[in-house]
């Protein structure tokens, strides 16, 4: 090894472009040059593309629906999530921790599974409706719940009050509770100190959590899609019926630009607030800031809270569970009366093909390809979460410019990703026959930035002087690497892992438009199941959601414990 | 006047403050000292009723604060770490308190620009509190506390996230200042030097209660027991038992030794501790009716003196003395004390 060529590799921007090489070349072929070819499609005549002809109507529709159902959801979810910021901020009770880890659940939850639990409960085979029909001796269900605008908005709420309640309560228990006492002491009372010091302090982090919230709800498919019906579409949705129902791919390319530049907006504006939210955050106390509620009316509030966050939580997620062990309807064909009570049968049933179909692919089958991508989207994800961390963590300003870059995918929509995929690889060398190994693709460009983000800030946490010493001991680089980094990220890897597979496995909407019928994976199974008729058909889908529930579930519970395992070692 | 009755405080299942009693009078700056741990912040926080004792009372000139929250009682407290407005700038931080009391806008002006002059920012006014360094914060958390004339000033550790050299400095701007309000003030602090400095009169908490109250010289002169003189570093605490109580003579591993009480003598066969200074320690021992001998092991010039550190033998620590003469380490060294310089401590006396 020449000495020149020893001076040169330690140049940060040396290594940096060195360990950006092939995460710039992945993401390049297949991120932004799908995301190009939507572009060109705008411009390109060869699609007969054309702003006279194409339905404008129809997109401004869309857009305005939107907006508008992102709003009101968005407002409907502050309502509920506020005060759970401020319960979990400012006190101290009895199941605070399991309702904790109750909320980082909607995180990881595939949206098949939640739209899956709502009609576990209020849908038209669900608990609710079938309890009213026996009680009441009714012929048909009571409740319309699924195919409306409230069903969409419900589901909004379950899913996004937990993203308000940690940023905000986060924000919420840093703030220095000495400051409100300080106002306090200084002349106060509790509701001025409130308007004047407490709320002008978490403005940034609401701000930041109404906006990220606005935009998963702006970007939701398939919460609309299952629980919605067919007369609502977002944007998310439209795209998705165009592209491959009504084979209309120029307006659905001018829909998922629409769709992009509206989320490139959001995460702008959202960026540029958590940017801002760092300067304001005052030196954190000791003192502790929780307490147990005081009697009367704030203890009164406080359960009120409980009850309404733990049933907004668990009642979807138990309903699911519970339905699919329990037999309530008639089978197709079955007569007479019927057999109620427990039941394995949705679950036996999943490996069985039972219409003895060519085409027919077992439940079972979905989830061993849901589990084999999933085993692609780690492997890929991890490596090139790796190189990325290790990318950033040298000092250079190229970072600073690469670095958006790779947080890009997480604003454009897995739906974008998956119509961009088609443009460009439904044709050699990538031929449709190879669209399998797409998936995992796609799963591991949406897995990516929570991967960095992850293994990023563990791996600026080592300290340069514990390498320094092992190297002063005597370790080669490999050495270091092996006895120094690589046990002490094993955690962030573990976490990254998880991320990867859980997103893996629950991803939908690129997963709808990249699979085909004789591979589909475990949501889009769920899916094609639950919209066909028969309890058999539906007790399967609520099965396999189970079990995907059950895989997420667990994942979480393991993240959370590395996480709080590991802040008490430190 | 406050007067605080039989304070009880649990934290964690465990007693805090068990019965916490005193009085502040008028223009009286009152020094809290206690080791960390002790409760002293949590006093003055259930003083200024942010938090509820769970018995006991606090009074302010005869009337009881119980059913009075903290907005209302006027007391002013500045917190260990200043809890500046981080949204506000420095005026705006200062305005707080009178703005509060619905003071005028001129007059709020004029008395921010006032409590400036008093703390020598002028200049400070529209500064961000953010961009200020630690001591100019601390001054500017001191006018936001004062600036509202509160009747009772309280300041937990305010010099505690400060260096050395500007919490000597800013300890005598503290002096001047309260000096000059004429405010009643209890100032907590676990370092007793920033005590001495500051106080008229210490009250020293420990294990839940007020153990010992007084001018700062009382302390150094009568500790009320073994744990104030170890709290204080007074000097070399010798383990001994009473053989004869007039004259009060004791026993102990470096001798007996002739001793001096504050209260009655104990009695004979009681298990004592004896306070030796190292500054009362003699060189000629001629006079002195009490002998330690002992190997030097340690010598460190001080300026005008020398700490001498003796073994006599090996179940005895180390014994400190401080003499005007150099002596040679290794050397074998009797010193001398006089009775009335030893200092008889009763083990076992915990309350006052």
């Amino acid at each position: 090894m020449s000495e020149r060529y020893q001076h040169w590799i330690k140049s940060p921007t040396v290594r940096a472009v060195l360990y950006w090489l092939i995460p710039a070349l992945f993401l390049g072929y297949f991120f932004y040059q799908p995301l190009l070819a939507l572009f060109k499609l705008l411009i390109s005549p060869e699609w007969g593309f054309n702003f006279s002809t194409l339905d404008l109507n129809k997109a401004w529709q869309t857009l305005w629906f939107t907006t508008a159902q992102a709003a009101l959801s968005t407002l409907l979810t502050m309502l509920i999530g506020l005060p759970g910021a401020w319960l979990f901020a400012r006190f101290s009770f009895k199941g605070k921790k399991a309702l904790k880890i109750l909320t980082t659940l909607p995180f990881i939850l595939p949206t098949v599974v939640v739209a899956a639990g709502f009609n576990a409960l209020l849908g038209p085979h669900g608990w609710v409706n079938l309890g009213l029909m026996t009680l009441l001796k009714l012929e048909s269900p009571p409740i319309h719940f699924l195919n409306t605008f409230g069903a969409i908005l419900i589901a909004h709420v379950f899913y996004n009050t937990t993203i308000i309640i940690r940023v905000v309560s986060n924000a919420w228990s840093q703030q220095n509770i000495r400051i409100q006492q300080a106002a306090q002491v200084l002349g106060a009372n509790p509701w001025r100190a409130f308007k004047e010091i407490t709320l002008p302090l978490l403005r940034p982090s609401i701000l930041a959590g109404t906006l990220l919230v606005f935009l998963f709800n702006f970007t939701s498919f398939g919460v609309v899609l299952m629980l919605g019906g067919p007369q609502f579409a977002t944007l998310e949705v439209e795209i998705y019926i165009q592209a491959l129902h009504l084979l209309n791919l120029p307006l659905a390319g001018v829909l998922s630009i629409i769709q992009l530049v509206c989320t490139l907006l959001i995460t702008i504006a959202h960026g540029h607030l958590t940017g801002q939210q760092k300067l304001i955050i005052s030196p954190r106390s000791q003192a502790v800031s929780v307490r147990k509620p005081r009697k009367g009316f704030e203890k009164f509030i406080v359960v009120l809270l409980i009850i309404t966050l733990f049933s907004l939580l668990i009642a979807p997620l138990a309903s699911l569970a519970l339905r699919s062990i329990v037999k309530l309807e008639a089978e197709r064909g079955e007569r007479g009366e019927i057999q109620r009570g427990l039941t394995l049968k949705y679950y036996r049933e999943l490996g069985i093909n039972r219409r003895g179909s060519l085409f027919y692919v077992p439940p079972l089958t979905a989830v061993g390809n849901s589990f084999i991508f999933a085993l692609i989207t780690i492997v890929i994800a991890l490596i090139l979460g790796v190189l990325v961390a290790y990318a950033l963590l040298q000092q250079t300003p190229i970072n600073k410019y690469l670095d958006p870059l790779l947080m890009l995918p997480l604003g454009a929509s897995a739906i974008t990703l998956g119509l961009g995929f088609i443009i460009v690889f439904n044709r050699p060398p990538i031929s449709e026959i190879n669209f399998p190994i797409l998936v995992p693709i796609a799963h591991s460009l949406i897995a990516l930035p929570f991967v960095v983000r992850t293994l990023s800030p563990a791996l600026k946490g080592i300290p340069t002087t514990i390498r320094n010493a092992a190297r002063s001991l005597g370790a080669s680089p490999m050495r270091v690497w092996m006895e120094i980094d690589l046990p002490l990220l094993s955690a962030a890897i573990i976490v990254s892992i998880i991320f990867a597979l859980t997103i893996s496995l629950g991803e939908f909407g690129a997963s709808t438009f990249l699979t085909k019928p004789s591979y589909p994976t475990l949501p889009v199974a769920i899916y094609r199941y639950i919209s066909q008729p028969g309890a058999l058909n539906y007790g399967q889908a609520l099965a396999m959601s189970t079990l995907l529930m059950l895989v997420c579930a667990g994942g979480i519970f393991v993240i959370e414990h590395i996480r709080t395992s590991n802040r008490d070692r430190l | 006047m406050l007067t605080v009755e039989n304070i009880k405080k649990t934290y964690e299942g465990q007693p805090l403050l068990k019965d916490v009693s005193f009085t502040i009078n008028r223009d009286e700056t009152v020094c809290l000292l206690g080791p960390s741990g002790s409760g002293k912040s949590t006093l003055l926080r259930i003083i200024a009723g942010l938090e509820e004792p769970e018995v006991g009372k606090v009074f302010w000139n005869g009337e009881d604060l119980s059913m009075i929250p903290a907005h209302m009682r006027r007391f002013g407290l500045m917190f260990q770490d200043y809890a500046l407005f981080p949204h506000r700038n420095v005026a705006e931080n200062i305005a707080f308190g009178l703005r509060m009391q619905n003071v005028p806008k001129p007059e709020i002006q004029q008395r921010v620009a006032d409590a400036l002059e008093t703390i020598k920012m002028k200049d400070f006014a529209d500064r961000k509190v953010t961009e200020l360094s630690g001591g100019e914060q601390q001054r500017v958390a001191l006018a936001r506390a004062l600036a509202p004339e509160p009747h009772l000033l309280m300041l937990d550790e305010p010099l505690g996230a400060l260096d050395r050299t500007l919490r000597e400095q800013l300890s005598r701007e503290l002096r001047r200042i309260l000096r000059k309000t004429r405010m009643p003030a209890i100032y907590v602090t676990h370092d007793q030097e920033e005590a001495y400095a500051i106080a008229d009169r210490l009250l020293l908490l420990h294990n839940g209660i007020i153990l010992q109250s007084g001018k700062p010289h009382e302390f150094h002169h009568h500790p009320r027991n073994v744990w104030v003189a170890k709290f204080f570093g007074l000097g070399n605490l010798i383990n001994g038992e009473v053989i004869s109580s007039s004259p009060l003579t004791v026993e102990t591993g470096i001798g007996v030794i002739l001793a001096n009480c504050d209260h009655d003598a104990p009695g004979i066969g009681k298990k004592v501790t004896l306070l030796f200074r190292p500054n009362q320690a003699y060189d000629d021992q001629s006079s002195c009716t009490n002998h330690i001998t002992g190997e030097i092991s340690d010598q460190v010039f001080q300026g005008e003196t020398y700490r001498i550190s003796l073994i006599i033998n090996r179940d005895i620590p180390i014994f400190n003395i401080v003499l005007a003469e150099p002596h040679k380490i290794g050397e074998q060294l009797t010193i001398g004390y006089h009775a009335e310089d030893v200092l008889c401590l009763e083990n076992g006396i915990e309350s006052a």
